[in-house]
């Protein structure tokens, strides 16, 4: 499911997390936020690949315990793998992450795979108590800015995510 | 040699490291036997703590980072494996202490019998990969892999026994979070 992006999308997205002072992603690929992971490859930020999404929130979360600002980029067939790492160490622990989840299954229109993750992605994040932000393709930056302002706050996760045609 | 007396044994040798605790009596365990402010002891997230070492290795070079993981644990998040050998981080060290059962629920078996951890560890790029079945063992075996470059990978053969376990950790998530901060910070 290919949607023109806007141009320079991604590169005006890393200037955003770079501006919050983002400085370690870690993830696992998905076609709707690879422009973002290709942009980080060529920044001396790097992106590291992780083999399962949950494991990435486990090096994520070292890394912000290390003094990191940590940000995990996935597809959300990701999600349902990390709610456990999510409720039993970020929010308990209070362990902040940036989520930046490619979000498949948009109302419905997309591969059998995805619908019922599309559906349920949003309300599954809020349930447990994560904000979740999916911006319009020009409000990416103010997105980032809302959920670097949420894990200052409250120090937990905050989820943005991408619909197609935003990155 | 009981997963206790391993993690007694170990943490005796332990100078400034940073150590990663797996979920189960693997925390408490450590809990009962060096209590620092070094020691993160992840409660609950079973299988992710070579993961959560890995992001802390990368991001704090100068500083030693030690996992204690159990057999069920690294079972679970085996994929963090790879990705270490990948990534060497030169300033970690991997100790799986492997009794073969999941102890905090009632010593149910794991799989880890039919599997050879220490040759997976090899396969996946660890640096130093040792083995260890006795005190002595243990105790040779950790300072040599401590001496050397990482990622190291020491696999602990411990025997399954049925015993009254250490005391929960006392300490609420946010304060293990708060203290291991400082621990990070100072080192």
């Amino acid at each position: 499911m290919k949607t023109p992006a806007v141009t320079g999308a991604a590169e005006a997205c890393l200037e955003a997390l770079k501006a919050h002072g983002f400085d370690f992603f870690c993830g696992v690929a998905d076609s709707t936020v690879a422009s973002l992971i290709g942009e980080l490859s060529r920044d001396p930020a790097g992106y590291l690949s992780a083999t399962r999404e949950d494991l990435a929130v486990g090096m994520a979360s070292g890394a912000t315990l290390a003094g990191r600002r940590s940000a995990v980029l996935m597809q959300n067939s990701g999600v349902g793998y990390c709610l456990n790492a999510l409720t039993s160490l970020n929010l308990i622990y209070k362990i902040p992450l940036l989520l930046i989840v490619g979000y498949r299954g948009y109302q419905g229109k997309d591969a059998p795979e995805h619908r019922v993750m599309g559906a349920h992605c949003e309300a599954l994040l809020r349930e447990v108590g994560i904000e979740v932000f999916v911006p319009e393709p020009e409000k990416l930056s103010e997105a980032v800015a809302q959920a670097d302002a949420v894990m200052r706050e409250r120090r937990v996760p905050a989820a943005i995510l991408i619909r197609p045609g935003v990155l | 040699m009981t997963a206790r007396e391993a993690i007694e044994i170990t943490a005796k040798r332990l100078k400034d490291e940073l150590v990663i605790c797996t979920t189960g009596y693997t925390c408490r365990d450590m809990q009962q036997a060096s209590d620092r402010p070094g020691n993160f002891y992840m409660i609950g997230s079973m299988g992710l703590a070579a993961s959560l070492g890995l992001g802390i290795a990368l991001s704090k070079p100068q500083a030693k980072v030690v996992v204690f993981d159990g057999d069920g644990s690294v079972l679970m998040g085996l994929g963090a494996l790879p990705v270490i050998g990948s990534l060497s981080p030169g300033n970690l060290i991997h100790v799986v202490f492997d009794n073969g059962v999941f102890a905090s629920t009632g010593n149910q078996p794991t799989t880890s019998g039919s599997v050879s951890l220490d040759r997976l560890a090899v396969s996946c790029g660890y640096r130093q990969v040792a083995r260890a079945q006795t005190p002595e063992e243990l105790a040779k075996e950790w300072d040599r892999i401590r001496s050397g470059a990482g990622p190291a990978f020491l696999l602990v053969k411990c025997q399954p026994v049925r015993q009254a376990p250490a005391e929960r950790v006392r300490l609420q998530p946010e304060a293990i979070t708060e203290r291991f901060r400082e621990a990070v910070h100072a080192s």
